[in-house]
């Protein structure tokens, strides 16, 4: 059975939509290789030419997965693994013969579906993926029916041929349209009751999901370039009222030891566990976390209590079991004035002091010279300070590069630079100084939902700070950044970056009109909705929801027959609104009437032959029956008038549909 | 005794049995199961879900479950795809063994749906293939290959779908008693009998010196040699050449005058001569062992021979209900001694 033309544009549209939401992150030879495959088999489709020879093709599997194998030095993982499927599936459309190879096609194009959802579960893109489904069934459909050996004989009353039914292209889209619509009430039903499981079932690739967002180094232009993005880094939701914004500064990962350019936490130390003195001003709130891949829980300064399984390291980093794969939530409890160990470790103050001597000669000069001038930690910390707010210093998104001494170069000659430029030379200067002090990275700030009453914390609110550890008072966060450009901690990125900036800056970070913001905070619930009841439906809020339902004593047993009962029920539902088209309609009420008669005597043992009509049929029951004769003789007779006499009696059809009910045979 | 109970079971679900007038599909005649395509489709969902647990797609989860309530859905779009239909048997019209039966089906789709893609096979893989719009009747002819004369029987047919996805196959049993009457194969050109008609020339010319007498449409068995290429070529149907005979030509095709063959060469070639005699328009009789035709000429005559050739020294009984009239009157004609 050879496949038509228009089934086959049907299947590479399918191939097409499914993977060219991949272009966007795999490698630009994949997508180039893929279009120029798909556009092969769309010519040689189009022009009737016979399908490339199979040596062609075998050499063509086998050099897509030698490339693959060159590209990713594996065939398994993700990127591989999805590059693999992509390249397959448009080999297979190259060797497309029968239906048998169409619908090994049409399965595939459903798993390479299941992979777009590794990078993103979006609302934009969980539309697209029906869309997606519209056109696999659409093509699958007319793939099953489009395949007819001979022409079908269907004619019209005068002997016209009225041909396919499946003729339209549109046809098969109605169909498929039809079948999802059915098929979207119940799969609400199976969401819902469908007994979860908390994954992993096995390992995972170690490149499984996506990790963007902060890392646990910072070297000059690492924060600047990820405030460049506007994905959101978590939501946060206040019990009661909100902080002000200068002292919402999300804690991250602590960067001890310094290598001249790059910050990087540096070997744990074993030490007692931390200490908060002095609390004051306590607040709880509720964080939805985005998946960022790596183990650290966002909160703010200085957290003592948090919902999930976690722990809080010697540097008040919160630390979870495992690293964040799916949207976490959790609340927290945070005390925004604190003492922070503030008897510390001589080993861990040893540590916070150090510094690569060999970088830096003119950072390090200047520290000794505020050293021996001034009595204080304090003064000095103030000197510094006051150094960057004389000199001229400026707050920009696009800081010059830096050379070999970084902190010389930024101190004393360029003058410009983003968070992580001011907090490193400032923790730089303090350690010169003999002072200890530690680089701290997260998030400061966010921007307000009333709409949903929520915080949103996107990634170009990363941010980078100092603390310094002062005798009696404990680890002080200093931001030296909120001495350049207090706007940036007071409002946000896009009030504080210069004009000539703020092109570079992300869309939605950039100031607004009104109804703009009001729309982007609109769609930022719904996002933020299809995060908590969609996204993160997981075994928990699954049985939270449940219980909210009215549902009780939850059991795995109790969800599936509940599920199987509203499916049974939909399906029923479904059945008789779809069979009830089917039933022989009859209008003709003199037609049922007389047909109730028919049954009546078939019962009795005279059944009418097809053929015979009601006066041949008459006759034959009257002489079979000589007592039934009169009657249905009459009977008969009043049919024929009311069904081929020319007017319409009402009167006359109930009298007969009257003497059909007496008649007893 | 298992297999006795399994055939107990399958007479007690598919209740086979020979029906006529008109049937339809109800509920309780329509059955289900899923292909082997089905099968794999619920594999791919396994692996599908499998995969949503294990890395904790909620989007997963929903397409899973949208293919997988999409397909089971299909079931009920296959069987609404063949209820309510009404079928019942045509006529079908006698062919010489070695042609084509062309069994006719008449269904009628009396609901506001239409049904697409309906496939009729017989027990032997012949088959039809065939949509129905709504509230219409259509005629499906099912091609059988009949092999030997006599009558031929469909079998227990099955009128199957697989719309819309291929997922299931629905299908229904149904066995009608029809039957179409097939003649004997006719013998390549054979000489006609020696000349001992009664009163005639007896001579049988395959072509020569008649008068050309006008032009009939083409039968079965008709010589391609008859046949008026010029008047096809206007487009004007397949006609056949007809001559006319001398008056009072009369010729017996008679059993006897055959040498000693085989029972079934003797009728192919006596078939031949039939046909010959036919397109010749001469007044032919038919003497079989046991049966005689008188001369006569027509098309009803020419019926009436075959059927009785076709049907010579084979014991089971033609139902007359399902005939054709034409059939009918030329079965009725052959008297019997």
């Amino acid at each position: 059975m050879k496949l038509s033309a228009p089934i086959i544009y049907g299947l590479l549209l399918s191939i097409l939509m499914v993977s060219a939401p991949h272009a966007d992150h795999l490698p630009l030879w994949v997508s180039a290789l893929a279009a120029m495959l798909l556009g092969w088999r769309a010519y040689l489709a189009y022009s009737g030419n016979p399908l490339p020879a199979r040596w062609l093709l075998i050499t063509l599997t086998l050099g897509s997965v030698g490339a693959i194998l060159a590209s990713f030095h594996t065939l398994f993982g993700r990127e591989a693994g999805v590059t693999l499927l992509i390249l397959l599936a448009t080999l297979k459309l190259l060797e497309l013969r029968t239906v048998r190879d169409a619908m090994v096609l049409i399965y595939l194009a459903c798993f390479i579906i299941i992979t777009n959802f590794f990078y993103s579960q979006s609302i934009p893109t969980a539309l697209f993926m029906l869309a997606t489904l519209l056109a696999i069934l659409t093509a699958w459909i007319r793939l099953q029916t489009g395949t007819l050996p001979f022409k079908p004989r269907l004619r019209e009353g005068n002997g016209e041929a009225v041909g396919y039914l499946a003729a339209s292209p549109l046809w098969g889209l109605r169909i498929a349209s039809v079948l999802l619509l059915q098929a979207i009430p119940l799969t609400l039903i199976l969401f819902v009751l469908f007994p979860r499981v908390q994954g992993p079932l096995w390992g995972l690739p170690q490149d499984a999901y996506a990790s963007s967002g902060l890392d646990d180094k910072m070297s000059p232009g690492s924060l600047s370039k990820l405030s460049l993005s506007d994905a959101v880094a978590f939501r946060v939701t206040f019990t009661d009222k909100a902080p002000l914004r200068e002292q919402m500064y999300w804690r991250g990962p602590v960067l001890w030891e310094f290598d001249g350019r790059t910050w990087t936490p540096g070997k744990i130390l074993r030490t007692a566990p931390p200490r908060l003195d002095g609390l004051s001003s306590p607040i709880d709130y509720t964080v939805t976390l985005e998946p960022h891949n790596r183990t650290w829980l966002f909160a703010l300064e200085m957290p003592t209590q948090i919902s999930v399984p976690a722990g809080l390291t010697y540097d008040f980093q919160v630390h979870g079991k495992s690293n964040v794969t799916a949207r976490l939530r959790y609340t927290a409890h945070s005390q925004l004035g604190y003492r922070a160990n503030a008897e510390e470790n001589s080993l861990q103050l040893q540590r916070a002091q150090v510094i690569p001597r060999q970088f830096n000669p003119r950072a390090q000069q200047l520290a000794t010279e505020w050293r021996t001038s001034l009595q204080s930690d304090e003064e000095v910390m103030r000197a510094a300070l006051g150094y960057f707010n004389r000199e001229g210093f400026q707050y920009t998104l696009e800081p010059p590069l830096l050379g070999m001494h970084t902190v010389d170069d930024f101190l004393f000659e360029t003058r410009k630079g983003f968070c992580e430029h001011y907090a490193s030379s400032f923790v730089f200067l303090m350690r010169a100084a003999g002072i200890p002090a530690r680089v701290v990275t997260g998030y400061q700030g966010g921007a307000y939902n009333g709409l949903g009453n929520y915080y949103i914390v996107r990634q170009s609110d990363a941010h980078a700070w100092a603390e310094v550890w002062l005798r009696g008072r404990g680890w002080v966060r200093v931001d030296p950044t909120a001495v350049i450009a207090p706007a940036r901690v007071q409002s946000g990125l896009a009030a504080s970056v210069p004009a000539s900036d703020s092109a570079a800056l992300p869309f939605l970070a950039r100031t607004q009109s009104p109804w703009l913001l009001k729309l982007r905070l609109n769609l930022d619930l719904l996002a933020n909705q299809w995060n908590q009841w969609v996204l993160g439906y997981n075994p928990e809020r699954q049985f939270a929801f449940l219980t909210r339902m009215g549902m009780e004593e939850i059991t795995w047993q109790k969800m599936a027959f509940t599920m199987m009962g509203g499916v049974g029920v939909l399906v029923g539902l479904f059945a008789l609104l779809m069979l009830r088209r089917l039933q022989a309609q009859h209008a003709d009420k003199v037609q049922t009437a007389w047909l109730r008669l028919c049954k009546k005597l078939a019962k009795s043992g005279l059944p009418r032959a097809p053929h015979e009509g009601p006066e041949d049929y008459s006759v034959r029951v009257a002489r079979a029956r000589p007592h039934l004769a009169a009657g249905l003789q009459e009977l008969s007779r009043r049919y024929i008038a009311l069904r081929y006499g020319k007017r319409h009696n009402v009167q006359a059809l109930r009298e007969f549909e009257s003497m059909v009910g007496a008649f007893k045979p | 005794m298992l297999t006795a109970l399994q055939q107990q079971f399958r007479t007690w679900l598919f209740r086979p049995k020979i029906e006529s007038g008109t049937v339809t599909l109800s509920q309780r005649r329509i059955f289900i199961l899923p292909t082997k395509q089905g099968w794999g489709f619920a594999g791919v969902l396994l692996l599908m879900l499998l995969g949503d647990i294990n890395y904790n797609l909620s989007l997963g989860y929903a397409l899973t479950f949208l293919l997988a309530t999409a397909g089971a859905m299909t079931m009920l779009h296959a069987f609404r795809n063949m209820a309510q239909l009404e079928v019942r048997a045509g006529r079908t019209d006698a062919v010489f063994a070695g042609d084509d039966a062309q069994f006719v089906f008449h269904f009628h789709n009396n609901g506001r749906l239409p049904r697409y893609h309906l496939t009729l096979r017989d027990g032997s893989g012949n088959s039809s293939t065939f949509d129905l719009p709504q509230q219409h009747s259509t005629e499906v002819r099912l091609a059988i290959p009949a092999v030997r004369r006599g009558w031929l029987g469909t079998g227990r047919l099955t009128l199957s779908t697989e719309f819309p996805l291929g997922l299931f196959h629905a299908w229904s049993y149904l066995e009608f008693d029809t039957r179409c009457l097939t003649y004997p194969r006719p013998a390549a050109h054979v000489p006609p009998p020696a000349s001992q008609a009664q009163g005639g020339t007896g001579a049988l010319h395959a072509e020569g010196d008649e008068d050309f007498a006008g032009l009939r449409s083409y039968a079965a068995g008709d010589s391609f040699q008859r046949i008026a290429w010029k008047v096809l070529a206007r487009e004007q149907g397949l006609q056949v050449k007809q001559f006319s005979a001398q008056q009072g030509r009369e010729l017996w095709l008679d059993w006897k005058l055959l040498p000693a063959l085989d029972t079934e060469r003797k009728l192919e070639i006596l078939t031949r001569w039939v046909l010959d005699a036919d397109a010749q328009a001469i007044h032919y009789g038919l003497r079989l062992p046991g049966i005689d035709l008188p001369p006569e000429r027509g098309a009803q005559h020419r019926a009436a021979c075959l059927r009785a050739l076709a049907l010579f020294a084979l014991n089971d009984e033609p139902p007359l209900s399902n005939l054709s009239p034409m059939q009918a009157k030329g079965a009725a004609k052959a008297t019997r001694k």
